[in-house]
């Protein structure tokens, strides 16, 4: 019955998966240094790790939005994966609280070369209403190094698949 | 009788009550509140110094009459009042908190560790004293978990970085096979001086920082805020605006039960749940954005009123209808879908009594027989004239969360028309009168979580000078962990998404 169901609505649903956008090479903060032979190895596929170093949880919302249907990201070859050990691209969100700080750093020590770090929301570029204070650090870039910062509070999905394309994509 | 009836509260606000006492009526006060069936909301302390007084405690208890917010003055040197976690266990990290921040201590407290702080400041700094300026260290002292030992027992800790998308945290399960015989939480990793951050602050600028509390929940921090500030301040706010405040909150509580109902089906592996209720959610946030100029209406909400307006209202309301009946059909499926109710039902129990001994509030409290919505029993315009219809359970489990959700999204999305439907034209925003003195004020909204109370001083100056956040999480956490006993592990994501707590909210 259930089963029914399911398949029925499936059917009425149809496709709703959109085109995706452009990476956006203004989000780049720093020189690509991307060899063909690793853009040849990744092909198409990136496997992402969110890092919530303290976020208002905001960003996260958005991260989830990018797991909607419309986005379609598995098809991109964008992945979120559960170990830092098996992803290309770290993706940051908060004003790293100072009880995050060594968490974060060993997460990125524990993610292999080559890594990208995205910095997601107005928090993780620039600290954002949070600031630095005596429990932030501020900005991601202040702890570990960053490729790609995304502004926004928060940055719509869009917005951040592009900083995460950007980040993989060196010139392309 | 009620307990607060031979005390005399001031009347501050509609169902808001305000009362001054020493701190040592606190316990008696606490205990007549429980015998009414009456529950401690929240807990905080402040610096008064600054006033020419010494510190203070803070606690906001829900009793027949409303809220109450009760302060008791505290000397200067080593503050202290007497603990309240043993009438209110609920209160016990809090005043954990209270004195991590500003070393007042719980008198009797049962315990007595740290909460808020892990290392960012030494043990004898309390970063929320006006004096605070010191700069960060980092100590190591280390977290006594509770230890369960016996034959077989063993430890899995999770966390704080999670393997999936979600907040920070530390889960520390102890079990045997694969039973949960203890869960202990350990919380404050993504604790950033949200409190101290508000010290200073201008009014407006507060606003978008409250908003930012828990941004699930923007709207209803930004509302209570405002309310707060309007109170302290005698802000006149326009009818317009108030009525556009309950249609960003119903439309915040949608966008939140769609995302959590589709996650719900997606823990129990059917991912067919997922997608559907994403799409509707996608479609919901870029319907906010298109009418309002943000998916997740922030910064809409401002002290004296609103910042965007509703142009087009019927195609909402027709909208309405439309994700009604999307959500019936969905709702269909996770009725009918076997292995998804083998894996809600009687998984994940809270039952009434220990919800009412422990405190569970919010839709998880009304899941479990705790039948409190203050839009319902306790309203503020215009939720005054919408007889809003309260969602309850009795079950307490995982399948009874997920019905109330669909209840109370099929609710909102009925209420969303009445209130386009009620709505005249008018002024948007007002502004706040000059402030001379120092003045004080609280808000109090019912979000999609449970309720938001904001309490809000201002100096003379017209700066913000104390500013708690309180969000029903505090509440939440504990019975989180006594939810999760004699389950097996891996129900545990399911458990915890069908309370969805956050983590933000209470490590400010
Ligand atoms: S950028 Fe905005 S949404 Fe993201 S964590 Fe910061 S305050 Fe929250």
């Amino acid at each position: 019955m259930a089963a029914h169901l399911i398949l029925q609505k499936i059917l009425k649903t149809g496709r709703v998966s959109e085109p995706a956008p452009a990476a956006d090479p203004a989000l780049r903060t720093r020189v690509q240094a991307l060899q063909a032979e690793i853009l040849r190895v990744f092909g198409q596929a990136v496997a992402v790790r969110h890092v919530d170093a303290g976020s208002c949880n905001g960003c996260e919302l958005e991260i989830h939005a990018l797991n909607a249907p419309q986005y379609n990201i598995e098809g991109l070859g964008v992945k979120f994966a559960a170990s830092p050990r098996h992803v290309d691209v770290l993706l940051v969100t908060g004003p790293v609280s100072r009880n995050l700080e060594t968490a974060l750093k060993r997460t990125y020590e524990a993610t292999p070369e080559p890594k990208w770090v995205v910095a997601m929301g107005d928090c993780g570029c620039t600290g954002g209403l949070f600031g630095a204070s005596y429990a932030a650090c501020g900005r991601v870039a202040d702890v570990i190094p960053v490729d790609v910062e995304v502004p926004g509070c928060p940055p719509t999905p869009t917005a951040l698949l592009q900083g995460i394309l950007a980040a993989v994509s060196g010139g392309r | 009788m009620s307990a607060f009836d031979s005390l005399n509260p001031q009347a501050i606000g509609k169902h808001l009550w305000r009362l001054r006492l020493a701190a040592a009526q606190l316990p008696g006060l606490a205990e007549a509140v429980r015998e009414d069936g009456g529950q401690l909301v929240a807990l905080w302390g402040s610096d008064d110094r600054h006033l020419g007084a010494g510190y203070a405690v803070h606690v906001v208890f829900l009793a027949a009459r409303g809220l109450v917010w009760v302060s008791a003055g505290l000397a200067a040197e080593a503050p202290a009042y007497p603990d309240l976690a043993a009438v209110f266990p609920q209160a016990g990290r809090m005043q954990r908190a209270t004195w991590d921040l500003l070393g007042i201590r719980a008198e009797g407290a049962a315990d007595g560790r740290k909460w808020l702080r892990h290392g960012a400041w030494p043990a004898d700094a309390h970063p929320l004293r006006k004096d605070y300026a010191g700069e960060p260290v980092r100590e190591t002292d280390a977290y006594p978990f509770v230890r369960v030992a016996g034959d077989g027992v063993h430890e899995i800790p999770v966390g704080p970085i999670h393997a999936g998308v979600i907040e920070p945290g530390h889960f520390r399960f102890s079990i045997i096979g694969e039973r949960v015989l203890k869960l202990e939480e350990r919380l404050g990793y993504t604790h950033k001086g949200i409190e101290k951050r508000f010290e200073g602050m201008d009014p407006d600028t507060g606003a978008r920082l409250a908003g930012r509390v828990s941004g699930d929940s923007h709207v209803a921090y930004a509302w209570a805020y405002c309310m707060a500030v309007e109170a302290a301040t005698g802000a006149q706010v326009p009818e317009r605006a108030l009525w556009l405040r309950a249609l960003f909150l119903e439309i915040e509580r949608v966008a939140n039960h769609l995302g959590d109902l589709g996650y719900l089906g997606n823990d129990v592996a059917l991912s067919f749940g997922l997608n559907q209720f994403w799409r509707l959610k996608e479609e919901w946030l870029r319907l906010s954005e298109a009418l309002f100029g943000h998916r997740y209406l922030f910064d809409r909400v401002v002290p004296g009123g609103v910042a965007a307006d509703l142009v087009g209202g019927s195609a909402l309301a027709e909208y309405c209808l439309a994700v009604a009946d999307e959500v019936r059909e969905l709702k269909a499926v996770y009725d009918e879908h076997a292995g998804l109710q083998d894996r809600f039902a009687n998984t994940g129990i809270c039952a009434p009594e220990l919800a009412a001994r422990l405190g569970l509030t919010g839709l998880a409290g009304r899941a479990s027989a705790q039948a409190w919505d203050a839009r319902v029993q306790f309203p503020q315009f215009p939720y005054d004239g919408l007889e809003v219809n309260m969602a309850t359970h009795r079950r307490g489990d995982v399948l009874a969360r997920a019905e109330v959700r669909f209840a109370e999204l099929f609710e909102s999305l009925r209420l969303i028309a009445e209130i386009i439907a009620g709505m005249q034209e008018g002024a948007l925003r007002a502004d706040l009168p000059q402030v001379t003195a120092p003045c004080e004020g609280i808000g109090w909204v019912e979000g999609w979580r449970g309720e938001i109370v904001v309490a809000v001083r201002l100096g003379a100056d017209g700066r913000l000078d104390r500013v708690h956040p309180h969000d029903p999480s505090w509440r939440n956490w504990p019975l989180l962990e006594t939810s999760t006993l004699g389950n097996i592990v891996p129900d545990f994501p399911v458990i915890n998404k069908s309370f969805n707590l956050s983590y933000s909210g209470q490590d400010l």
